[in-house]
């Protein structure tokens, strides 16, 4: 039976905004001049400190330009600037850097509208980096500013408000606010936009009550949807940079801009993005229905594909597919999606991803009775909050991608965190005295959100989980509560950032792609299971090193220049492997020419595939000397858990024993016939373990590292990043 | 005996492209398919014969996260 949601009923809490705002208690306020870009760049930053209450501008060099871009770039380099090697993610010093990129804020080409989000991870200790769609950063950017660097914390709940209109910035103390999302993007919006029209021109960065006592706090950029008459949210959801933005005692930043206009970017050749945005949008428009549905379904489009390959993760990463996966796969979220609804998360976006899932009635905790919009889910809610933790109701899970949102938990850590205690909680390392009385067996929705609630009231087991994987593998192995060797095997982290939900046991190149991402393992910088697993495009280490040094790269030039990956290679050219032979094909040669006409638009600048690929190299080997001077970057903290490389337990072997005994037999090069199981887990691996050792070897060479890992001063050279202080760092680990 | 994507695959009498994506549990909508090298356009695969002793290629179109 279809059931109807109504996409315009839910529960108002903007109802009593003056009453909240005669709260506030405006702290320090500064006039600016606002400016639209020049071809791009405002390059104006604008420097908060919250201990000092200062709100200063900083000029954007050429050199910055030159060597970082824009974007993530940007955000690495002041991040740099701001921090020592001994900086903890909770010392004022640490920087939360927003700043869209150079092409961000177009409204020609699709997936314009995203802003880079850096910061010292609590989960990691190292950089991350976020790609987040919403308005803010190009609203911000057409208030003149590339750069939003926040550092220091204020005394009380305070909220920084960026009104270009009015060309004010002001720090106000915010007591009263509730700070989940839902509710504070909301007041917000409806606090600082002079009228209804107005709403679309403000955008809220807020993280709710969960990310002041979880490491794995996400931030929440809102956009106004004016059909629904609602503020939605897309997350910077990785590493903590929400726990960061709480820990700054930062309710919310607030910009106004001004109204949206085409070519707010004054583009170099305007016509040249009109022409490259059409044909995007064409291409979207006449080839998604047949390609990848996103625009009804976003990539939850992917849960069923997933499980036919045996690549969704169920129950701890053990399993690839489940019986009850048709509960929560695309069609079930196709019917409980509205439809026809243009879910932009920016102007001009023809893909339009950015699905929702009204008329939730909240099931339990502070919200319980409300009518609330659900953001989502995509693919990792649903595959990381669902089948990982063995939860197929829709319902439950729309409850857990709720909470998780408004209270500012980022879905991908949390659902492997969940997924990790409940493994614990079957293999009886944790119990209902070690748990506080939860239940934490498979499956159970009313503990995965109890273990929310728990973190946003700061207290319970929910307190343990929300600091991640790894903090609960060392507390756990401390404890004495399991095999050590176990806990660390089945525990989902590398650099201490949780897996995002996809197999790969089976891609070699995609362990790869997980480890020796520089930020943690996530799947924004490499996707190579279809090529590596099923394709079988990239069979010898070399070629599996060759794409993971060009396909790290390239999805880096998204979070240079303010880019969503998503139009890049989920929707394509029909022709495009007819076209394209091999692995070339992937790449989207075609798409590769539409970012660079768009790029060279817009900045004026030639750029050609070789120099794309360049600007992020130099990006992406600083992140990489940055995790050096950090602490980490070298061989050791590239090295994935057992789990994500093979099976850790008897029973994953023998669920899959035809496999595994194949291999041993026509690769490994052993008769299995008469071994225990016991013995051939030990030969796979062996050669598993073996074979990511010649992977990390083959990249590092590929990638002009040495093979602990470390950029050779050949390569800073190459890519213009050899300044004394970069040299200084990497000079100790060249012998 | 066939060769998809460079593993054997058991050959069935009057196969056609269609019935080894069934075979292989080849799912996926967007796919791109080569029977010894020569392109198959979409909308023909059951029509499509495979011969025996084949080397088909499949290129899954998917991009995933």
């Amino acid at each position: 039976m279809s059931v109807t949601y109504d996409y315009k009923v839910r529960t108002n809490y903007a109802a009593d905004v003056s009453t909240l705002r005669a709260a506030h208690k405006t702290l320090v306020e500064v006039p600016f001049t606002p400016s639209l870009p020049e071809r791009g760049y405002t390059r104006r930053t604008l420097f908060v400190d919250l201990s000092t209450l200062t709100i200063s501008e900083k000029a954007i060099t050429q050199e910055m330009i030159d060597v970082f871009t824009g974007g993530r770039g940007f955000g690495l380099y002041y991040l740099w600037q701001a921090v020592t090697p001994g900086t903890k993610w909770n010392d004022p010093e640490n920087a939360l850097i927003i700043s869209p990129g150079p092409l961000a804020g177009n409204t020609q080409y699709a997936g314009s509208g995203k802003s880079l989000v850096v910061t010292i991870s609590p989960e990691t200790g190292i950089p991350i980096d976020c790609n987040v769609g919403g308005y803010f950063g190009p609203l911000l950017k057409f208030c003149g500013f590339d750069v939003l660097d926040i550092r220091g914390k204020a005394k009380h709940d305070t909220i920084l408000v960026i009104d270009g209109p009015r060309g004010v910035i002001r720090l106000e103390e915010a007591p009263e606010e509730a700070p989940d999302s839902h509710i504070a993007a909301e007041i917000f919006t409806h606090m600082y936009a002079d009228d209804a029209r107005d709403m679309q021109n403000v955008a809220v960065v807020s993280a709710g009550k969960a990310a002041e006592s979880a490491y794995m706090g996400c931030l929440n950029f809102s956009w106004w949807d004016p059909k629904r008459g609602a503020a939605r949210l897309k997350q910077a959801g990785r590493g903590g940079t929400g726990t960061v933005f709480r820990d700054k005692k930062l309710k919310a930043l607030v910009v106004r801009g001004f109204r949206m206009k085409t070519d707010m970017n004054r583009a170099a050749d305007f016509p040249v993005t009109v022409q490259v945005g059409k044909r995007i949008n064409d291409e979207i428009r006449n080839h998604d229905d047949e390609q990848c549905h996103m625009r009804r379904q976003g990539t939850a489009h992917l849960v069923e594909v997933m499980d036919a390959y045996d690549l969704l993760p169920v129950h701890n990463f053990q399993y690839g597919k489940h019986v009850d996966t048709p509960k929560i796969d695309s069609q079930v979220w196709d019917r409980r999606f509205t439809q026809g609804i243009p879910d932009q998360c920016w102007y001009g976006c023809g893909m339009a991803c950015s699905k929702a899932a009204d008329g939730h009635h909240v099931l339990t905790g502070p919200y319980k009775g409300h009518i609330v919009t659900v953001d989502g889910p995509e693919y990792e809610n649903a595959a990381g909050l669902g089948s990982n933790c063995g939860l197929f109701d829709p319902d439950w899970l729309l409850e857990v991608n709720f909470y998780c949102d408004t209270y500012g938990i980022d879905t991908i850590s949390f659902g492997t965190a969940c997924a990790f205690v409940m493994e614990c909680w079957e293999k009886g390392i944790l119990n209902a005295e070690r748990t506080g009385g939860l239940d934490l067996a498979w499956g159970n929705g009313a503990s995965e959100v109890e273990l929310l609630h728990q973190m946003a009231r700061g207290e319970g087991f929910g307190i343990t989980v929300g600091k991640g994987v790894k903090y609960m593998q060392d507390l756990f192995i401390r404890n004495g509560w399991g095999d050590p060797q176990l806990i660390r095997d089945m525990g989902m982290q590398i650099k201490g950032l949780e897996i995002s939900q996809y197999m790969c046991k089976e891609s070699l190149a995609q362990q790869g792609g997980f480890a020796l991402a520089n930020k943690g393992p996530q799947h924004d910088e490499a996707w190579l299971i279809f090529m590596d697993m099923v394709n079988n495009q990239i069979p010898t280490f070399e070629d599996k090193a060759e794409a993971l040094h060009y396909f790290p790269l390239f999805r880096t030039w998204f979070g240079l220049q303010g880019l969503c990956k998503l139009p890049w290679n989920d929707i394509e050219p029909p022709d495009n492997h007819e076209k394209y032979p091999g692995p070339e094909a992937a790449k989207v040669p075609e798409h590769v020419e539409n970012y660079l006409k768009l790029y060279t638009g817009i900045t004026g600048k030639p750029l050609d595939r070789k120099s794309l690929i360049e600007q992020s190299e130099a990006v992406y080997n600083f992140q990489r000397v940055f995790n050096l001077r950090m602490g980490q970057g070298d061989r050791k903290n590239d090295m994935p858990p057992y789990r994500a490389m093979g099976p850790v337990t008897k029973e994953e072997y023998e669920s899959r024993a035809e496999r595994y005994d194949k291999q041993l037999k026509e690769i490994v090069g052993i008769d299995p016939a008469g071994k225990s199981t016991e013995e051939k887990m030990t030969l796979q691996r062996a050669w598993r373990t073996d074979r990511y050792n010649k992977l990390v070897d083959a990249v590092y060479k590929r990638r002009g590292w040495t093979p602990d890992g470390v950029p050779t001063m050949e390569t800073l050279k190459k890519l213009k990043i050899d300044s004394p202080e970069v040299v200084a760092v990497v000079a100790p680990h060249l012998g | 005996m066939l060769i998809v994507n460079e593993e054997p695959l058991e050959y069935d009498e009057g196969m056609t492209v269609a019935d080894v994506l069934k075979k292989r549990n080849y799912i996926w909508r967007m796919l791109a398919v080569w029977v010894n090298g020569q392109f198959v356009q979409r909308g023909t695969y059951d029509k499509t014969p495979v011969p025996d002793g084949a080397e088909v290629k499949v290129i899954h179109q998917i991009a995933g996260g």
